[in-house]
């Protein structure tokens, strides 16, 4: 198990958003939380790498404790990949260098700006590498993020939402990105996802949330469309076509 | 394309050494603007003799004493509070996410200007000793400075306090700053309304931000601070980048945003404080200079906080010479001119840039 999350609880100004979150994800995954807008997908998110702090509950990755470790240190194990990231006038190769940030000392070494060529090359950026971010497309930007979370080298990758507002080409490009990543790399990856069939296409593990806590969580043999339908409000049907699972609104 | 393993980070490497071009080719055009501020004057110098003097061979004891007590205190004052205004600014910027954070507009000085104001009103700091060029000198400075700087410190106090309980936003503490900064203007009116002539032109001469006020004494203090101040903002270079890539990014990346966030806030404040408290008002520097730097050298922190400071540097220092020489016999103060020169190349970034 890279990740284990038992009982974590949050809650925002005395409001309770999460309860009793619990599941497990193996090496090599990418598991997607799925669920309605404001079901608290992002909350849940932010407190596995405790840029919220959850009230009570532990999060293990790697069996280490992350609620118990510094910032810096969760840094180490896990790349965040946040919805939307400003631009300032840097290189694609400054942003993804600042991905090696949690692990140096006092300046950048021969081997973190390798490691950032290295990273450029994975995920075929080279286009990019010295253009100027703020002059970048949607996708574009998306994919240095991905490369800078991946620069930093964690054993988790935290993505929220990482294909919302692109389009189609660009969707599949990411996600094979994260699914090249996560199959060669020795990294899982926790994504929120609001496409079910993009989810179903890329994902090994699902977590449907409701009313913030857990409804459903599981593989695909696990998925029914009556989850979908209790879960969203809106009756579905899942058609296989050519192995991969879509679901379609009745 | 990009076929040779290496070849990304040559291009890189080739990319971050421009930069550094710059900031070295900045730092020849600051010395050699040194010598010849020090050369110019009242009294015209050789440039040669200029650098003959400092390297310590005495060309005449009056150029010695012209350029040892007199120019070289001055420039050295413009290249030390153009360095720490524009760091500061620079500083700013970065962790309040915001291309309009400076000390100015943050009203800091502002509120240094109304504790100089108060000082001459209310504690009698003010007085008169007319002579050319110099209409009314303050009897008791070290009263009016230590007033500024108190008043300086206490907004950053209130911004930080109102931060710390609606949270630490950056859009909580410029607003607060903002409202600050009129309250302030006002109560320096007020105070203004009610004072002699003798006492007005106290305060308003006081407000003129002015380089030859600092003796070698208070140049030492402000430079120490300064060095300080640049030193810490450097150590956190990293910091502000990720900062600019967003909060979120930053905490993911490790980096405790609220706590960069406060200390950087004292930190520039301090700097600004003490610059005001000894030289007075000296607005734009503060806002223009990194703008102007990130024009050049992008929003790197890395090179962006060294790049600011040298053109802080330059820019005060150009000022002030053009400001000595400008309407002889009478010295301007340097703070007319930035505000004048300002303006105007403000406005010409944002209409000409490709965003401020």
């Amino acid at each position: 198990m890279i990740l284990e999350v038992n009982g974590v609880e949050f809650q925002y100004r005395s409001k309770e958003v999460l309860t009793d979150i619990r599941f497990h994800l193996k090496k090599n995954e990418i598991l997607a939380i799925l669920g309605p807008n404001g079901v608290g997908k992002t909350t849940l998110l932010k407190c596995m790498n405790a840029i919220l702090k959850p009230k009570s509950g532990t999060i293990l990755v790697d069996k280490e404790d992350v609620l118990k470790l510094e910032q810096i240190d969760i840094a180490r194990r896990m790349g965040y990949v946040p919805q939307r990231c400003e631009c300032a006038r840097l290189t694609a190769f400054d942003a993804i260098l600042l991905g090696r940030m949690p692990h140096i000392k006092w300046n950048i070494t021969t081997e973190d700006v390798m490691l950032v060529e290295a990273t450029i090359r994975k995920l075929h950026l080279e286009e990019l590498a010295l253009r100027y971010i703020d002059e970048l497309s949607g996708g574009e930007l998306q994919k240095v993020g991905i490369a800078r979370a991946i620069a930093q080298n964690p054993k988790l990758l935290l993505l929220d939402e990482p294909t919302s507002s692109l389009d189609l080409r660009n969707q599949l490009e990411i996600l094979n990105i994260v699914r090249d990543v996560v199959r060669k790399e020795n990294v899982s990856a926790v994504m929120t996802m609001h496409d079910l069939n993009l989810a179903f296409r890329y994902a090994d593990k699902f977590l449907f949330l409701k009313n913030g806590t857990i409804f459903a969580a599981g593989s695909m043999g696990e998925i029914t469309p009556q989850t979908i339908e209790e879960v969203y409000g809106v009756p579905v049907t899942i058609q296989n076509y050519m192995d991969v699972s879509v679901v379609i609104p009745v | 394309m990009n076929s040779k393993e290496g070849d990304i980070a040559a291009r890189y490497r080739e990319h971050t050494g421009r930069k550094r071009t710059y900031i070295l080719a900045g730092l020849v055009l600051l010395f050699v603007a040194s010598i010849l501020s020090i050369a110019t004057g009242s009294v015209d110098i050789p440039p040669m003799d200029v650098v003959r003097t400092l390297a310590g061979y005495s060309v005449s004891t009056t150029w010695d004493s012209i350029i040892w007590n007199v120019r070289l205190p001055q420039v050295l004052t413009a290249i030390v509070a153009g360095a720490g205004l524009a760091v500061s600014g620079v500083v700013m910027q970065s962790i309040l996410r915001n291309p309009l954070g400076s000390p100015f507009t943050l009203g800091i000085s502002n509120a240094a200007a109304f504790g100089a104001a108060f000082s001459v009103i209310i504690l009698g700091a003010g007085s008169t000793s007319s002579r050319i060029g110099d209409a009314v000198t303050i009897n008791n400075p070290y009263v009016t400075t230590v007033a500024a700087f108190v008043f300086a410190m206490l907004v950053t106090a209130i911004i930080l306090m109102f931060a710390r309980i609606r949270g630490t936003t950056p859009e909580v503490m410029i607003l607060v700053g903002v409202a600050m900064g009129s309250l302030f203007t006002a109560g320096t009116m007020f105070l203004q309304y009610f004072a002699d002539d003798v006492q007005l032109a106290s305060m308003v001469f006081w407000t003129f931000g002015d380089t030859a006020r600092a003796s070698w004494e208070e140049l030492g203090l402000i430079t120490a601070i300064v060095a300080v101040s640049i030193v810490y903002f450097i150590f956190n270079r990293w910091k502000y980048n990720a900062i600019d890539a967003g909060d979120e990014t930053a905490k993911g990346l490790g980096v405790n945003v609220e706590r960069v966030r406060l200390w950087g806030m004292i930190w520039s404040s301090l700097v600004t404080a003490i610059i005001v408290a000894f030289l007075g008002v000296i607005g734009f520097i503060g806002l223009i200079c990194p703008h102007m730097a990130r024009r050049i050298i992008g929003d790197d922190h890395r090179f962006l906080i060294a790049g600011s400071i040298v053109m802080g540097s330059l820019l005060l220092l150009c000022a002030d010479t053009v400001a000595r020489v400008m309407m002889q016999p009478y010295q301007l103060p340097v703070a007319v001119l930035t505000s004048f020169l300002g303006a105007p190349t403000f406005i010409y970034l944002i209409l000409k840039g490709r965003r401020i």
